[in-house]
């Protein structure tokens, strides 16, 4: 297991397949059944169109890094060590997400946006799972 | 509302900004409550609406003995106090109410008598950013930026012009927590608070307050100070996550809040006197002009490098010095408000010669929410 000292998620009911999914090293979105729109964060009911009749998937675990910062300031005792990324990846499904670039240098010049990267999973408890992203390169 | 069917009538801010270790969040409040009544003419028992953000409408209205009719506890994050203007006019329109307080206090800086920010792990914030080192505005609000520097080829130098050409107008200003002078270098070379936001580009933390009485356009010519009346409102929210903005070059709830108040005011961009755009950091002011439609998409940091926004150019903007040099209390839209009061009465530091329309644009939470606010001193 990780440190856990970072905020780890709770999940709700309406969240707990993502959650499920990571622990198996998987990153599940949803699909709406009516009109196709993947989307994330997940909930219950497809946010373009509102039809309830959705399904869960396993995505790729693939995609580009869409933004970042590299953060230099944390507290000590939060579970974060500077200088650290905080990424937000674009999906090749299509939704963003948030997460942490790891397995390269937390510098500008490493990071470059639009690079292909994977997931890759990290156990921080026996519940929770937290995805990040690494280089595609690098696997 | 009706364009100019309701007056801004008192306008203050307390009486000290910056550091204000001796005074409650509460008590900045009714600091700027008390200071606003007077410049009024007013007292508390003239006021029946209260709206505010950060402390209940109930805890104030109580706090100054007030007793009102309506209440607005909307709140958005820092620009609430745009959209309790905009309810406020529609309030004064509808009748609940004549004589409303709004009101803003925050001892960002001191933390005095103030709840902490908590994002419930079980929340979609909590599951899906906190845990990964999302830690506040400054590593938070400035995750976007990257994206929109790439797609239009904005430098970092370009950001920091941002914050330069703000400090030139706190410069000017007695009240302003930053007045050296400070070149593109100097912000380049201050601490890196989170890639690629320097400090200089980040906000203050400060104690502060602001407070506001609106009525309608007829009883507003009875009162001691030059009305300000309110011509155009909007406002929107978008989403409480920044990593699911639609797009990262542009804020939907800017682009929503701005159409409507330009739409309701009947105004061009060319009528635009002067502006403010709530600066957290220095690229919400590229967001803002962009948003708003004064210039093209990725022409922004042109527009500022080239000084429009600077004394002498054809837009000034952030003229107190902003969130980045004037003072940021957390939220800071009620001090943009006041500026543009401020200079509609012709009482501001840096004063805009013949200025008749301003807006103030807010932003809540990170590109979160929105409210913008058009004002003239000129009566309809």
């Amino acid at each position: 297991m990780a440190e856990s000292r970072r905020p780890l998620p709770r999940p709700t009911p309406e969240t707990q397949h993502f959650w499920d999914g990571t622990r198996e090293r998987e990153l599940r979105l949803q699909r709406c059944d009516a009109c196709s729109q993947v989307y994330f964060p997940p909930r219950p009911f497809c946010p373009a169109c509102a039809s309830r009749k959705v399904s869960v998937f396993a995505a790729s675990g693939r995609g580009t890094l869409y933004s970042y910062v590299i953060n230099h300031r944390a507290p000590p005792g939060s579970g974060f060590e500077p200088p650290y990324s905080i990424a937000v990846v674009e999906l090749d499904e299509g939704p963003r997400m948030m997460t942490n670039i790891v397995g390269v240098p937390q510098t500008p010049e490493a990071l470059q946006l639009d690079m292909p990267v994977e997931a890759v999973y990290e156990d921080f408890t026996d519940q929770i799972t937290l995805p990040f992203f690494r280089p595609l390169e690098a696997s | 509302m009706r364009p100019g069917s309701v007056a801004i009538v008192g306008a203050a801010e307390t009486t000290e900004l910056g550091r204000i270790p001796d005074q409650s969040q509460l008590q900045l409040h009714a600091d700027a409550a008390l200071n606003t009544l007077a410049d009024a003419g007013l007292t508390p028992a003239d006021v029946d609406g209260v709206a505010t953000a950060g402390e209940s409408p109930t805890g104030v209205a109580h706090y100054l003995g007030i007793t009102p009719t309506w209440v607005d506890g909307t709140a958005v994050g820092g620009c609430s106090f745009m959209l309790h203007v905009r309810h406020a006019a529609a309030a004064i329109n509808e009748g609940f109410c004549k004589t409303v307080l709004i009101t803003h206090g925050e001892s960002g800086r001191s933390r005095i008598g103030r709840g902490g920010f908590s994002r419930p792990a079980a929340s979609l914030q909590g599951q899906f950013e906190a845990p990964f080192g999302t830690m506040g505005a400054p590593s938070t609000f400035t995750i976007p930026v990257l994206r929109y520097m790439k797609k239009y080829g904005v430098t970092e130098e370009q950001l920091a012009m941002v914050a330069v050409v703000q400090r030139e107008w706190a410069a000017r200003n007695p009240r302003a927590s930053y007045r050296d002078p400070i070149d593109v270098d100097d912000v380049l070379s201050s601490d890196m608070i989170a890639y690629p936001f320097r400090k200089l580009m980040c906000c203050l933390v400060t104690d502060g307050g602001g407070a506001l009485i609106l009525t309608s356009a007829e009883r507003a010519r009875d009162f001691p100070q030059r009305p300000v009346y309110v011509i155009g409102t909007g406002e929107s929210v978008e989403t409480p996550m920044v990593s699911q903005m639609e797009d990262f070059t542009t804020s939907r709830a800017f682009r929503v809040s701005g159409r409507a108040a330009f739409e309701e005011a009947g105004i061009a961009h060319g009528d635009v006197d002067h502006l403010m755009i709530y600066d957290a950091f220095a690229h919400l002011p590229l967001y803002g002009l962009e948003d708003l439609g004064f210039v093209g998409r990725g022409e922004a940091a042109d527009f500022v490098e080239e000084r429009n926004t600077a004394e002498g150019g054809k837009l000034p903007l952030n003229t107190n010095g902003g969130g980045l040099s004037y003072m940021h209390s957390g939220m800071y839209g009620m001090y943009a408000l006041q500026e543009s009061v401020r200079q509609l009465r012709g009482t501001a530091p840096a004063q805009v010669k013949d200025a008749r329309i301003s807006i103030a644009h807010g932003v809540g939470g990170m590109f979160a929410a929105s409210g913008t606010i058009v004002l003239s001193n000129e009566a309809r």
